[in-house]
């Protein structure tokens, strides 16, 4: 077709037709890149939380899903267990953000786990699977998955472990995190009750002498009303975060998952 | 050299309309070590007899698990059943994705036998050489299906293939009525008889040579729960081996009656 | 005719002026559908102890024209499970062939073996998100009754971005603004509640909702399309119901609505 063109074009006046001379058309042209209107992301609000101790991970977030002023649904799960078919698994994650692309994350990261226990014959480390995460993420840089995700398990030495991602893979092992729409509300709370940040021994001094409270290894059940009060504090000041609370508590003997309710203005 | 002028490839008949290859693929078959497999009501139960190449080195891999509900084992050529095994759990775990549903064991099944169909009528390919028997679970109840080297695949209720498997075969065919109504631990003790019988003289099955699958469904109060497909080797057997040893009379008092074996 | 026989038969310039070949080589990437043309409005769906109800009005607008209005917009599945389309037309008949070759594929080769509404549900939803990461949306808001693989009934929506969620009471589109307040009244305590709910209830609210739809929607109509799927996994399919107790005796005393002209 090109070269039958070009041919022509300089014999277009003798043969009287041509296919080379375009008439530059205005409304295509000069306009330059059209803008996309389709919007591929959208924001389904609600809030994760993640915790840990020294023989713990606590896992946690809303259960309510939004479009806009809209609650699509109260119950709505945004916490999962990875690799589940084998029982020794000890692999949870949560992700918060865009519901679709976490979905698609999820069964993506389940999946790989599963291919691992099939081909290595062992259940995938808990750093094993946080590197791999980072790398799935990271594989779609120029198109993310909107989500913020933690992932949680139980490390080589028992101890629990906890990873949060932003939504191209960067990543980095955490004692506590909280993600999403009331991650602001919640954070420095945790910061204050997890960390003690901004606690001091009384009379320690004044100033530079004043000493900062030290970090105790937190139990259990201290950890589980940590996030309940995240979550009813959360509720009451953000309108995408509400309905249910779901908790995933991983220790070495397993996964439990606990549904309790939340407000539902 | 060759046996004759039509067993250069697997797309040229024989006049007598055979392929040769296809049945020198099905040699392979009965040069592996015996496999049975047998189904009930509930369960579908895989027994395989594991050889070592040389004092020295390890136990083939005879049963795989595929997916939760699927597994198989194999004779034959080991490495052709890995890749069909790879490709299986592929295709499992991509049904499970798109759908969210378990693939149905005569899909599943199908597919490996479309694949190798096709390796005998396209020039320069060979046949896998390897024979397979799937067993698993979905919405229908537990199946056993058997593969063979040709693409032939077909539904069994009890199946055994491999070297001398022909005994084994023989103890399937006598106590076939039994299987039906047989519950998971006398289905197993039924399969690692039958594998026994299949043993050449100076052998025993040890914890060592046995492997075993089983894959099911326990109805509790009409709700029938999936029993994921469970991997019994090393010293997991034990016990299984024990209870299949006790002659005579199954232990339980009910069924003892009509399910004594008889000593063949 | 002249000397140059890669002439003839050709459009000569003269008469047609020369070739625009602009479209040959187009300097633009490559754009899908950036918005939707033909267009249906909202799906409503209820769950209820032995079943779902599904509705759709049989409206087909094009922007603010009433284009067709015989449009069916719930579709069967396997005999089992209905889908209610919102959205774009077109896409819905595409996903309409796209689900009848499945369908067929399905009952081929195996006996026993069928698609639940969960299994479509999870299957339409890939479609979309797949779809939507290829930059070329199917431009719709889909909802799925039927029953799960318990045989409990499923209710569940999926939309063009891929986004999925489930819930006794769904409605697309307008009806998530108007409709679901009032379907939710039916279930206090969400999926706890669906047991007290029966046929007649469910069926009733779902009627009143289509009524609130058709005054305060434009886009809509009052034909509508009806199914219920019961714990049998029967069908019972109504296409061309009209709304019933309509209440328009207030427009009599308003300008502009109704006969009063002016």
């Amino acid at each position: 077709m090109a070269s039958l063109m070009s041919d022509t074009a300089a014999h277009s006046d003798a043969l009287g037709y041509s296919f080379s001379k375009s008439i530059p058309n205005p409304t295509s042209h000069s306009s330059g890149p059209r803008q996309h209107s389709f919007y591929p992301y959208t924001d389904n609000g609600g809030s994760t939380l993640g915790i840990t101790g020294s023989t713990f991970a606590i896992l946690a977030g809303d259960t309510r899903s939004t479009s806009g002023y809209n609650i699509n649904t109260r119950h709505a799960p945004k916490v999962f267990r990875i690799g589940a078919d084998d029982p020794s698994s000890r692999i949870v994650l949560s992700v918060v953000g865009f519901a679709a692309d976490g979905n698609a994350l999820k069964e993506r990261l389940d999946t790989i786990v599963k291919m691992y226990r099939y081909q290595h014959g062992k259940a995938m480390s808990v750093k094993a699977c946080a590197q791999r995460l980072s790398t799935i993420l990271y594989s779609k840089r120029f198109f993310p998955y909107y989500v913020h995700a933690i992932l949680g398990g139980m490390d080589e030495d028992g101890k629990g472990a906890l990873y949060s991602y932003d939504p191209v893979g960067s990543y980095e092992r955490e004692q506590c995190r909280a993600a999403g729409a009331a991650a602001s509300l919640i954070m420095p709370f945790l910061d204050n009750q997890v960390n003690y940040k901004n606690q001091h021994v009384p009379g320690s001094g004044e100033g530079h002498a004043l000493q900062q409270r030290q970090v105790t290894d937190l139990s259990q059940d201290t950890v589980q009303g940590l996030v309940r009060d995240a979550f009813t504090s959360a509720v009451e000041r953000h309108i995408e975060v509400g309905d249910g609370l779901q908790m995933m508590i991983i220790t070495k003997e397993g996964v439990q998952e606990i549904f309790e309710p939340l407000k539902r203005d | 050299m060759f046996r004759n002028n039509y067993d250069n490839d697997s797309v040229t008949f024989s006049p007598q309309g055979r392929i040769f290859q296809v049945e020198y693929a099905q040699e392979a078959v009965k040069q592996g070590s015996v496999v049975v497999g047998l189904v009930s009501k509930t369960h579908a139960v895989l027994v395989a007899l594991k050889r070592n190449a040389e004092e020295l080195s390890s136990y083939q891999k005879k049963v795989i698990a595929i997916d939760d509900h699927l597994g198989l084992s194999l004779a034959g050529l080991a490495s052709d059943a890995r890749v069909l095994s790879n490709f299986m759990k592929q295709q499992s775990l991509a049904s499970k994705m798109t759908y969210g549903r378990p693939i149905p064991v005569e899909r599943i099944v199908g597919m490996i036998g479309d694949r190798a169909q096709t390796n005998t009528q396209q020039y320069g390919r060979r046949p896998y050489g390897v024979g397979l028997l799937v067993a698993g679970i979905d919405e229908l109840g537990p199946h056993l299906f058997e593969f063979q080297p040709s693409g032939m695949t077909q539904e069994m209720l009890a199946c055994a293939i491999g070297a001398r498997s022909q005994m084994a075969r023989t103890y399937l065919e006598r106590h076939l009525d039994e299987f039906a109504e047989c519950d998971r631990d006398e289905l197993l003790k039924h399969g690692l008889r039958a594998l026994k019988e299949s043993l050449a003289q100076d052998k025993e099955l040890t914890v060592d040579n046995t492997s075993v699958g089983v894959v099911g469904s326990t109805s509790t109060d009409g709700k029938k729960k999936l029993e994921n497909f469970k991997l019994y080797d090393g010293q997991e057997i034990a016990p299984l081996l024990e209870a299949s040893l006790e002659t005579t009379g199954t232990t339980e008092g009910e069924t003892a009656g009509d399910a004594m074996e008889t000593d063949s | 005719m002249n000397h140059f026989p890669q002439a003839w038969g050709r459009p000569r310039d003269d008469i047609y002026g020369p070739y625009d070949s602009s479209h040959l080589h187009s300097s633009l990437p490559q754009s899908h559908t950036q918005s939707p043309a033909v267009t249906g409005t909202s799906v409503l769906g209820v769950k209820f102890k032995d079943g779902v109800v599904i509705a759709a009005d049989n409206l087909a607008s094009y922007g603010s024209l009433a284009r067709f209005t015989d449009v069916k917009r719930l579709r069967t599945f396997a005999g089992t499970s209905v889908i209610g389309f919102g959205g774009d037309v077109s896409d819905m008949q595409y996903l309409d062939r796209l689900l009848q070759s499945l369908d067929i594929r399905e009952n081929y080769s195996s006996h026993g073996h069928s698609l639940n509404a969960k299994n479509l549900h999870t299957y339409l939803a890939k479609i979309f998100y797949k779809r939507r990461s290829d930059f070329n949306p199917l431009w719709n808001n889909v909802l799925v009754a039927g029953l799960d693989d318990e045989g409990k009934p499923f209710l569940s929506q999926a939309d063009l971005l891929g986004t999925t969620f489930s819930a006794p009471t769904l409605a697309t589109g307008f009806g998530a603004h108007l409709a679901q307040p009032l379907l939710r009244r039916l279930v206090p305590h969400d999926e706890g509640s669906v047991k007290d709910v029966t046929r007649e209830m469910a069926i009733d609210a779902v009627k009143e909702c289509m009524k609130v739809l058709f005054y305060r929607d434009a886009r809509s109509s009052d034909r509508y399309s009806i199914a219920v799927v019961t714990k049998e996994g029967e069908i019972e399919m109504k296409e061309d119901e009209k709304l019933e107790g309509q209440s328009w005796a207030f427009a009599d005393m308003i300008r502009g609505y109704g006969t009063q002209v002016n």
